[in-house]
């Protein structure tokens, strides 16, 4: 078979399989399980051959019509790209999945609406497969558009809580939000380049022979830029994916890590001429990513909820993506992209695995319990290194990737940067220095939050027992003398404080859907085999994926993604003095819980200080939407239903209530009394009489 | 509202000022009916009210007999004074009607009453005024028995108004049989 | 004579009646109110019969025919009227207002609002001596001074 066919079938079968699924989810249960997994897994296997025969050469394209637009120019095609980028996203994306759907039957082995959820699931990757094979922009729209609906779906898994209702509602709505001048900017793009084809639009940009300038390119790539802003959960519209943790820990993981938000930098990405044409628009994509890097950071220090930390870090993290694409090195930021998806799939679902056993989402719970990483060795240790993975610890993959991205600011904030293709300007320096910045500063913030969560969801008990175990981030860990066998206390405050009002509360997962670790003998609580399983397996790329820097430009356009010396020092030393920061404060603030039961334990109060409320709360962007838009929207709302009410509605009852009125009036004179008719019908026999006679004679007068 | 005259005025116009004593005779038992009714209609004593209809409807009949129609008149006087004037009173006192004054002889509607009375009478008299101002009624007596005599009415009545006359008699009878179910007193388990 | 005068009479006869029947409480003294119309109408009838001298006395014999059918209707209007009474206890023709919209007390009737006690009495009507017995005194009291 062509690469082309293989790689056609790469979508297909997670589809079929989700339609297979469910039309015989109800009917044979038995078959579900291979249904959800199978495809998945031979799409992902396929993926690999498909890049092991792309090999990072040239692009493969292929194309078939597939409808008229009315525009001969201008049809829809099923057109694929088969190019470095494209092969390695889908193997990510294909391996991700399939760890997902594999991690997901023993998840939700009990839940009764697991038929449909894997079918969902293979849905949603099939169309993630389509976004990035698609060479095509409505094809595109059409596989991002699904990915919507599914994550709808997905995310609102558990409706019988509220909390996911509205987490699935919004996540939803914020991303249609961004959707809407996607669509805008995709055809106004596809009308100005005169082709919806990615390949064909990137050509005549980059091409010095077509001479072809857009007539509008800042206008465009900002309309694109919403788009990827509501996909890829970048500020102001990244409110929706610390609300979406209400879903299914897997779903969170297949969205976070290898498909929903990494559509929107893959799509920038593969778009990267039309943005690299506007100077602003890279500007403002370097402001974007700047803000939403720190300030998620930030909000990751203060949050409770795992799942909610891990979320805000997901943000963080698109960010730098998005930083690496504003300085215009898309190498950087699909580099990223892929190590990124392979360690954030892995906290993801380690995080579901101590979620379980610590039957609670909350950290302070955890730390408070203490034990889990006896509990839950696996989940614990592979954890552990995708924290360290996160926090950009050399050897680790985030390290390379995240080393690649600062590199690529600092060439631009320098103006050393070489364009990444031809006829392209360079990035302005600005962005690069505001994206440099950025970057090291959410460096310190990384490494502080990832070294925060260790702490407090890795057992302090055990931390203390074992008395020096090496830590990469924060050094030798001290015996915890000092507050060894006092129970940490949490004061109720607290958990009002780290869960806002307006932060809804996740779904209760443990509640809803424990899936009843199995018992062993000794009372300990047991994954299945292939949860666990799956977490060593992600564990690797997040291990070593970062050391084939060497080979991977040959994949992307060439540029080099080696680590320069001053980035990688200085991106190294503040991350080991946000670890060290967090480690110190954790120690201090423990002994003082221990010392007065009212005190928190949680450093990242500490740390934060003052700002810590308004970390935890998200800065208070929801609020912040909610006055700009959902109260305005409110009002507009209301005042349209007083104009329908009492308005366009008061024409209408007030004819009915002229009637009744005349109605009551008459009725008042129906008083029964018989006199009282014939006075009146007497009286009016009379006037018609006068009238009568009035008009006769003056008729005959005149 | 000016009718044709169908006869030409009998010996031209005579004045209002010269009435004959037909007409004084007329006028002055007019105006004992007019008070009569009056009376009838606002007195206080029941049993007086009929008493005053019984001089109100003889004064018609005098009336009658001066406008020639000698058989309506004995009609009236034999129908009116003698059975209709009685049934009233026999209505009278099987509605226990006080004797003597009963202040609340009238309803509260009275003053609407009168003013729909006046204006009425004013409207109609203003109206008949103006289309009989000069119209003369011949009273002579031509040829033959007089116009309201027995025998012209018979003769007008059996003649002319036979089948009229015939549906009237079926229309009495079922007047008598509907009085008779309506006053009668019905027995318990006939409901 | 003029035609004038028994016209005229028989108008002013004829209003004084129509007073009569919408001013009168008693149901008897409104039937001879209608007496006193249908005379005006019969005078009428004659009047117009003399002056036109018709030769077929349409007028007149009208008048015999007005004559047996208000003799007729006072006889039926006499047997209702007893009825009434001795089903309501009372004769009083602004009292019997089952017609009236609404019902109850909460439609405010002015003339003595007696539904309620009208609507007391009807079981007595088979009853020899009761219902007049017991109509009376309850007349009595609901009336009062116009």
């Amino acid at each position: 078979m062509s690469t082309t066919t293989l790689a056609a079938l790469v979508p297909a079968l997670p589809a079929l399989g989700a339609l297979a699924g469910l039309l015989l989810g109800r009917r044979a249960p038995g078959f579900v399980r291979p249904l959800a997994v199978l495809p998945t897994l031979a799409a992902a296997v396929l993926a690999v051959v498909v890049a092991v025969r792309q090999g990072g050469g040239e692009p493969v394209r292929a194309a078939t019509e597939l409808a008229p637009t009315g525009n001969d120019a201008l049809p829809v095609q099923l057109a694929l790209n088969l190019d470095g980028f494209a092969v390695l996203v889908a193997v990510l994306v294909g391996l991700v999945a399939t760890c997902v759907q594999l991690y997901s039957t023993g998840y939700l082995r009990d839940d009764p609406r697991y038929a449909s959820y894997a079918a969902l699931v293979s849905l949603f990757t099939a169309a993630m497969f389509l976004v990035v094979y698609s060479d095509d922009l409505i094809v595109l729209l059409v596989g991002w558009e699904v990915m919507g609906i599914c994550s709808y779906f997905l995310v609102g898994h558990y409706w019988e809580t509220p909390a996911a209702r509205s987490a699935s509602l919004k996540a939803f709505l914020v991303t249609k939000l961004g959707d809407v001048p996607f669509l805008i900017g995709i055809l106004a793009l596809a009308s100005e380049a005169g082709s919806f084809r990615i390949s064909t639009v990137v050509t005549r940009l980059t091409s010095p022979l077509s001479g072809f300038e857009p007539a509008h390119p800042t206008l465009i790539a900002l309309l694109l830029l919403a788009g990827v802003a509501g996909k890829s959960a970048q500020f102001p519209l990244h409110t929706w994916l610390p609300d979406a943790m209400a879903g299914p820990t897997p779903v969170s993981a297949l969205i976070h890590a290898a498909t929903m938000v990494a559509a929107g930098v893959y799509a920038v990405a593969r778009l990267l001429p039309v943005f690299a044409a506007s100077a602003a628009a890279l500007t403002v994509l370097a402001v974007v990513a700047a803000l939403t890097m720190t300030g998620s950071a930030l909000a990751a220090l203060a949050q409770d909820d795992i799942k909610r930390v891990l979320a805000y870090s997901t943000i963080s993290q698109l960010a730098y993506m998005a930083g690496a694409l504003a300085v215009a090195d898309r190498g950087a930021a699909v580099f990223h992209l892929l190590t990124h998806g392979a360690f954030k799939g892995l906290l993801f679902l380690a995080a579901g695995v101590l979620i379980h056993a610590a039957g609670t989402n909350s950290l302070t719970v955890m730390a408070r319990t203490g034990g889990l990483a006896r509990r839950a060795p696996d989940a614990f240790w592979t954890m552990s290194v995708a924290l360290l993975a996160l926090a950009a610890v050399p050897p680790f993959s985030g390290f390379f990737s995240k080393e690649a991205v600062l590199a690529a600011a600092e060439h631009t904030a320098f103006g050393t940067a070489h364009p990444p293709f031809e006829g392209a300007h360079a990035a302005p320096a600005g962005a690069g220095w505001i994206v440099l910045v950025a970057g090291l500063v959410t460096a310190l913030l990384t490494a502080a939050y990832a070294m925060r969560l260790w702490l407090l969801a890795g057992a302090p008990a055990r931390l203390r027992g074992v008395a020096s175990r090496g830590d990469q981030a924060g050094g030798t860990v001290e015996p915890g003398t000092d507050s060894a066998g006092a129970p940490l206390v949490v004061g109720p405050e607290k958990a009002a404080e780290h869960v806002p009002e307006e932060v809804p509360r996740q779904a209760p997962e443990t509640v809803l859907a424990q899936p009843a670790p199995e018992r062993e003998h000794h009372g300990h609580l047991r994954e299945p085999a292939v949860m666990t399983a799956v977490l060593w397996v992600l564990a690797v790329p997040s291990l070593a994926l970062g050391l084939a820097f060497p080979v991977l430009p040959d994949w992307f356009d060439g540029a080099s993604l080696t680590p320069t010396l001053a980035t990688s020092l200085l991106a190294t030393g503040v991350a080991l003095v946000g670890g060290l920061l967090t480690y110190a404060t954790w120690r201090h603030s423990t002994a003082l819980a221990a010392l007065r039961p009212g005190h928190d334990a949680d450093p990242g109060v500490m740390l934060l200080g003052p700002l810590h409320r308004h970390a935890a709360a998200g800065f208070h962007l929801d609020a912040l939407h909610r006055a700009l838009v959902v109260r305005p929207l409110h009002g507009a709302a209301r005042l349209v239903r007083f104009l329908d009410r009492e308005v366009v509605d008061g024409y209408v009852t007030g004819a009915g209530r002229g009637a009744r009125l005349l109605g009551a009036a008459v009725r008042r004179a129906q008083t029964g009394n018989v006199q009282t008719y014939l006075g009146a019908l007497l009286t009016g026999s009379l006037v018609l009489a006068v009238i009568a006679v009035v008009a006769a004679t003056g008729n005959g007068g005149a | 509202m000016n009718p044709v005259v169908p006869q030409p005025l009998a010996a031209g116009h005579p004045g209002f000022l010269s009435a004959t004593g037909v007409e004084v005779v007329f006028l002055l038992v007019g105006l004992v009916i007019l008070g009569a009714a009056l009376v009838t209609v606002t007195t206080k004593q029941l049993v007086h009210a009929a008493l005053w209809l019984v001089v109100a409807l003889g004064g018609i009949a005098v009336e009658y007999l001066l406008l020639t129609a000698e058989f309506i008149a004995w009609v009236q006087v034999l129908i009116y004074v003698g059975s209709v004037v009685v049934l009233l009173l026999f209505g009278l006192m099987l509605t226990r009607a006080p004797i003597g004054r009963s202040p609340d002889a009238d309803s509260g509607n009275r003053w609407v009453a009168l003013t729909v009375a006046l204006a009425a009478a004013a409207t109609l008299v203003t109206v008949v005024i103006d289309a009989f101002r000069a119209t003369w009624i011949d009273l002579e007596q031509r040829t033959g028995p007089g116009k309201g005599s027995s025998e012209v009415t018979g003769t007008a009545l059996f003649r002319h108004w036979v089948l009229p006359f015939e549906a009237l008699s079926v229309l009495l009878l079922a007047a008598l049989v509907g009085a008779i179910v309506l006053s009668r007193r019905q027995k318990a388990g006939e409901r | 004579m003029h035609l004038a005068y028994p016209a005229v009479l028989a108008v002013l006869l004829f209003c004084v009646g129509l007073y009569g029947v919408l001013a009168r409480r008693n149901a008897v003294l409104v039937l001879m109110a209608v007496e006193l119309m249908l005379n005006a109408v019969n005078l009428n009838l004659v009047a117009f019969d003399a002056w036109l001298r018709d030769t077929l006395h349409a007028g007149q014999a009208l008048t015999l025919f007005t004559i047996a059918i208000a003799a007729a209707e006072i006889g039926i209007g006499l047997a209702i009227v007893l009825l009434v009474h001795r089903n309501r206890g009372s004769s009083d023709i602004d009292r019997l207002r089952d017609l009236s919209e609404g019902g109850g007390p909460s439609t405010g009737d002015p003339g003595g609002g007696s539904r309620e006690e009208t609507s007391v009495t009807p079981a007595t009507d088979n009853d020899t001596g009761n219902g007049p017995d017991q109509g009376v005194p309850e007349s009595a009291a609901g009336r009062r001074p116009a």
